[in-house]
Parts: structure tokens; sequence; C-alpha cells
């Protein structure tokens, strides 16, 4: 399976959800993997494809696991916990 | 060579061009590839015409609703929403707003680099509210030109680290780290709500430890949030303006007051989601060449974050916080209605979204120094807070202190309280001369105190 597009969701999709996406483009850099589009929006935003897999806090994943796969962090802002958590669901879909 | 001077002119006094040319000027010092600068710029400018496209949507739902408050209930009636006033006060407040922002912050990476306080805020979407508060309060304090725009980014630089600075000993407390930082411009209650929970919450077991029904967490969809409430303040209006005498079925407009008030309410939700995604646009070159140029200058300095940061630390804190807050609000409302013969405050409704991202963070604070007691006790403490805060905020605002919207979160309600009180007694170089004091004070204060060994 391959991922065109990642999302990052928070409440309102200006503030966390945006670091997020920075950290999640800076983690792909890091694995090397290209041609992944990265965005950010609010809970509203998300539905059924509109990214193969979102990532968020723990406190929004009973909204968003509805929708798709899930990446959730309980530090929201640590690159090694997105590191690890990341990686480890880009593995299991053998994009790395 | 005039006509050069003329265009540059017309420029500056477009708002939509000068944010425009500020992102363009960002992107190119940053190196960046043609096609993103014209992309960057374009979309920066798009998201600026989005804001005010929001802005003309929410006025038609809020003015409907103004309207019937004043006929129901002879006052004026107000629903605080950042989104909602920004987009408003950037009608006419947008040029000053802009500069502010850009020069805010400098003086936040100045502060960060020569004072204790060691913060880089980089809550986008919250500078540029504060920046258009401070500018609108400014103004309406007499300040223009040159000595608006720096008295304003003096002002904005000192909250983007004055405000982190408050809230790090809690945010230590709730995350177990000493390297991130809190930046959302309600930490005032926030403290207040930590306060709170350590002296009423001593020994009380974490809200973490209670099942608490997952069902709840659709709220959390704000756009759902808002249009429901809204509902209700709709439905409150409109039916009782309709058994008053002299009610026009005009100001339902000709419809039945409950289809009126689903279509208005969603009316108000969509202009929210609007001037968001506009906000999301306008901010999107803006952090991450922040962030860059921060790290650069100030490599020592601990990002301030927006509030969800907290969130997942504590889940049932979140939604009690929400929930509590907004008891808070409605009892804060009452206080007001039983006031109102005596004082001339204009009532204020509690509006869901300040009730929901500032009462769940301070759920989380109270709940980090007080347990479950702390976070209902501390929330609910912060819920009538920001009741008070904006009531006392309105005569402050000009003109706009009579939109039936207004500044919701408690720090721009505060900053914008004392600055225009201030304002009320020291004019022009005078008050420019204040906001440079408040400037440079965590500067000097770390110059005086000795090091630590």
């Amino acid at each position: 399976m391959s991922i065109k597009k990642i999302m990052c969701a928070c409440g309102s999709g200006l503030g966390s959800s945006f670091l997020v996406e920075m950290n999640v483009k800076k983690v792909l850099k890091k694995f090397g993997v290209e041609g992944v589009e990265v965005a950010h929006g609010a809970a509203t935003d998300v539905y059924k494809g509109a990214a193969d897999v979102f990532v968020c806090g723990k406190d929004m994943y009973n909204i968003l696991s509805a929708y798709g796969p899930c990446v959730t962090l309980t530090n929201i802002i640590s690159m090694a916990e997105l590191e690890e958590k990341l990686g480890a669901y880009l593995k299991e879909v053998g994009v790395i | 060579m005039e006509s050069v001077l003329v265009f540059i002119q017309d420029v500056l006094s477009t708002p939509a061009l000068l944010i425009g040319t500020m992102a363009l000027i960002g992107l190119v010092a940053q190196g960046r590839p043609i096609e993103e600068v014209i992309k960057g710029t374009l979309k920066t400018i798009l998201g600026f015409v989005i804001i005010g496209a929001g802005a003309g949507i929410l006025v038609g739902a809020l003015n409907y609703f103004g309207a019937l408050f004043n006929f129901a209930f002879g006052v004026q009636g107000v629903v605080p929403n950042n989104e909602a006033i920004v987009s408003l006060a950037l009608n006419e407040y947008a040029q000053a707003t802009a500069l502010i922002m850009a020069f805010g912050m400098v003086a936040n990476i100045l502060l960060a680099r020569f004072s204790k306080w060691k913060y880089i805020f980089l809550t986008g979407h919250h500078t540029l509210y504060m920046a258009a508060l401070i500018a609108v309060v400014l103004s309406v304090g007499g300040l223009e030109g040159w000595q608006l725009i720096l008295a304003g980014s003096a002002l904005l630089g000192f909250t983007m680290v004055f405000f982190p600075a408050l809230a790090q000993k809690t945010m230590v407390k709730i995350t177990g780290e000493e390297s991130i930082a809190f930046g959302h411009f309600g930490t005032l209650g926030y403290v207040f709500s930590a306060w709170l929970g350590s002296i009423f919450g001593k020994e009380s077991k974490s809200t973490e430890e209670i099942k608490f029904p997952k069902r709840l967490s659709f709220l959390r969809d704000t756009s759902v949030a808002i249009s429901l409430t809204m509902f209700m303040f709709f439905v409150l209006v409109s039916v009782i303006a309709s058994f008053k005498e002299g009610f026009d079925p005009a100001m339902t407009t000709g419809i039945n007051w409950f289809l009126f008030s689903v279509i208005q309410s969603l009316t108000f939700a969509g202009g929210v989601y609007i001037v968001l995604a506009g906000v999301r646009l306008l901010i999107a070159e803006i952090v991450p060449a922040f962030k860059g140029i921060s790290e650069r200058i100030v490599p020592d300095a601990k990002p301030a974050l927006d509030c969800p940061i907290v969130f997942p630390f504590a889940e049932n804190a979140v939604l009690i916080g929400f929930l509590v807050s907004f008891a808070g609000g409605l009892v804060g409302l009452g206080i007001l209605i039983a006031l109102s013969g005596t004082l001339a405050l204009p009532l204020i409704l509690p509006g869901v979204i300040p009730h929901f991202f500032c009462g769940a963070t301070a759920g989380v604070f109270g709940n980090a120094t007080g347990g479950r007691k702390g976070a209902i006790i501390g929330a609910f403490g912060h819920g009538l807070l920001i009741t008070f805060l904006p009531a006392l905020l309105m005569p402050v605002l000009g003109t706009l202190g009579f939109a039936n919207t207004t500044f919701s979160d408690s720090d721009f309600t505060a900053v914008g309280i004392v600055m225009g009180n201030v304002a009320n007694y020291i004019q022009g170089y005078g008050l420019l001369a204040v906001s440079l004091l408040i400037f440079v004070a965590p500067i000097i204060l770390t110059l005086v105190q000795p090091k630590k060994a």
C-alpha cells in the first residue's frame, strides 16, 4: 500500500496540528520518504478518505479513528514519539 | 517618481496587499525557490480575503441575534468569539494589526534573546488576535502612525513572553518536561484555575482515574459545538421576542422561529469555519518562518505552543473543564442579569469556543494542582472569569464595543482592560512611553537580578 497523504488534526486546525505537520515533514525527510502530501486541519475537516493516515493527540482519537488509520500521540510535539509511532506505521504498510 | 510613491502608498494602505508584501519579503529573505514564493504570497493574501468574506457571513447572523436579544431583554447581548471580533476589527484596523504582528514577533525574539523569559510564542492565530486587540485599544486611546506600531509591537512582544512565563510552573507539572512552554492567550484563566486547584483540591484524586462517557467527545468537533449552542441561544431569544408586544416577523426573516434558529445558528458556525480557514492560510507561511528565524537567533528558547498540547495529558479533565466552565459561564450570566439594574454592563453569553478550549485547558491546569476537585473548582472559576472580563473590556473598544461579539480569552480581555484604562489617563507620547517601559521591564529585571550559581 502506498501513502499519498497524511493529515494532522486538532480541534480548530490552527495551532497544534500545524506544529505536528511541521514535525511529520521532518520525520518523513529523515526516513527518506518523498512525494507524500502533509496537511493539517480541524476535526470538522476530517472524513473517510481525507487522508491515508491521520496524526493526532490521544484526546482526538475517539473522533478521528472512525475515518481511517490513526497515529495517536501522548505528547503531540515530541519528535521521538512521533518518529517511533509514525515509523512503526510506515513499516507496517510497507512504505519504509 | 510620484506615481511610484502613490503605488507604494496604495500597497501599504491596502491590508491584503500589505500582508502579501510582508509574506513575499519573508519568503525571498529565506531564499525559497520562486514557485514557493509565488504560492506562499498568494495563499497569504487569499487567507486575508477569506477572513473578510467570513466576517460578512458572521455579521449577518450576529445582527439578527443582537436585534432580537435587545428587543427581548432590553440590553446588549454579546457572544464572545475571537474569530468574529477579529474579523470585524480587521475591517478597520487591518494595516495596524499586520504591522504590529510583524514587529511584535521581532520584539518577541528580542525579549527571548535578552531577558530571562526565553520563550518563542508559536501560536500564530493568537499572535494575530492579540495584535488586532492591541491595535484597536491603542487606536481608541489616540495613538496613530509609527507611534501606534511601535507601542503596539512592544506590547505584543511583551505578552508573547510574559504569559508563557506565567504558565511555566504548572506546565512542568502537567508535561513533566522543562523544554516545552505554553503559548495561548487564556493563561490568566489557567493560572487562576491552577491556583484554585492548589487551594481547594488538596489530596484529590486525578480526573484520569474516572471512567467518563466517551460519547460526549463528539462535542470536540468545533463546528458541531458552535452550531448547537448558537441554536439554543437563537431559540431562546426568538421565542421570547415573539411573545413580546410589537414583535415584527421580519426580525426572524419572516419565517418560523425554529427554522430561523436552525439557519442562523448554522450561518454563524459557517462564518466561523470560513474565518478559521482564512486564518489557517494567513499564518501558514508566517509560523514556520518565525520558528526558523527564532531558532537561529535564540537557540536556547523554549517554543510556547497552543493549548491542545496539554489535552492528551488529561483527557477527562478536558471534558470536565469544558462542561464546568460552561456552567460557570451560565452562572456568571445570571450574576450579570442580577446586576443589570444597577450597572450598565452588556450581558455576556457563554460562547462555546472559549469555554471549550480555554475551559478544557483550565480543567487540565486545575487537575495538575488539585486533582478532580481542582479541575472542577478551577474550571468553574475560569468560566466566571471569562464572563466578567469581556463585560469590562467592551467600553474600551470604541465602536467595536457595540458589536454583538467581543474578545473571549482571558489574556486578550485583561490586556485590553489594562491598556484601555491606562489610555484613558495617559495619551500620545506618554502612552508610547508606558508601552516601551513594559517592553524593557523584563530585560532590566534580568540584568539587575543576580545570576544563579
